[in-house]
């Protein structure tokens, strides 16, 4: 196995024990953090905070090299314009979470319980990105 | 359904998780935005599979591990397959749409201060935050 997946491979392993160690797999956290107006669990805001405290200053710094140091480029995104499919997109996006209390990282990560309706969120999920994909290509965006 | 506030446990997870960023960033050159990932696993181009197989192979091996060592992951659910499945679609569709997720907008995005993610990013927790009202407090759902 080449370096670049190894790579690749340990930044998962930290990202998934990030989001268990965190409770972040578990929706009701999630939803709770939403529910402003009712029970209370401002937890994401610390997961939210710890991970900016990091990629605020890192990603500024790495950022100052010519390239990565496994890969010919930077692959970022080039776009700066606020367009209407990412308002959208975003609105839609967060109306999917407030119902399930999921966001992609812990519904893939939650996979690993095995319950059906993790499994049911997860398969939606990929066709539904599938479609918007469709989508994009036929808008051109 | 009542759960407690973790701020240790809750930052230490942030932290694992803007390093998970910050290496990918670092050595593959990456966003590590998972719907972003995901998404190209679905619609494959070359040389963008490997790695992003490798990173969700990663993922599932440190919460199967983790769920081992704890015996079992805590994921409450808020209601059925059939209610988890109509968020999944959306949730799929509105971050391929709209270019990323927590992760990608949240973490990365605000990372470096991407004035898009920021917009994205207040968007989408504002939409969840006035769907979970109008689930909890208007609709009187128990999720």
């Amino acid at each position: 196995m080449k370096a670049h997946p190894i790579a690749s491979l340990i930044a998962g392993v930290l990202f998934g024990l990030g989001l268990v160690i965190s409770g972040m797999v578990n929706p009701a956290k999630v939803l709770n953090f939403l529910d402003v107006a009712g029970s209370w669990d401002p937890t994401l805001a610390f997961v939210m905070g710890g991970a900016l405290l990091i990629t605020v200053p890192g990603f500024r710094l790495v950022l100052k090299r010519e390239t990565p140091l496994l890969d010919g480029r930077f692959h970022l995104p080039e776009r700066n314009d606020i367009d209407a499919p990412l308002i959208v997109g975003a609105i839609l996006f967060g109306i999917g979470w407030g119902i399930g209390g999921f966001c992609p990282g812990p519904a893939v990560t939650a996979v690993t319980t095995g319950m059906p309706p993790v499994l049911a969120f997860v398969i939606a999920m990929l066709a539904g990105s599938w479609l918007a994909g469709q989508l994009r290509q036929r808008m051109g965006v | 359904m009542e759960t407690s506030f973790t701020p240790l446990s809750g930052l230490l997870g942030g932290l694992l998780i803007g390093s998970s960023a910050l290496l990918l960033l670092w050595a593959n050159g990456r966003i590590a935005g998972i719907s972003g990932i995901v998404g190209g696993l679905i619609s494959p181009q070359r040389g963008e599979v490997a790695w992003r197989l490798a990173f969700v192979i990663g993922m599932l091996i440190a919460a199967f591990g983790y769920g081992l060592g704890q015996g079992g992951l805590d994921v409450q659910l808020p209601a059925g397959w059939l209610t988890l499945a109509l968020a999944g679609g959306i949730v799929g569709f509105g971050t391929r749409l709209g270019s990323g997720c927590t992760s990608g907008h949240g973490v990365c995005g605000i990372g470096r201060l991407s004035g898009r993610s920021l917009i994205a990013t207040a968007l989408f927790m504002g939409s969840a935050g006035v769907t979970v009202y109008l689930i909890r407090h208007v609709l009187g759902g128990a999720a």
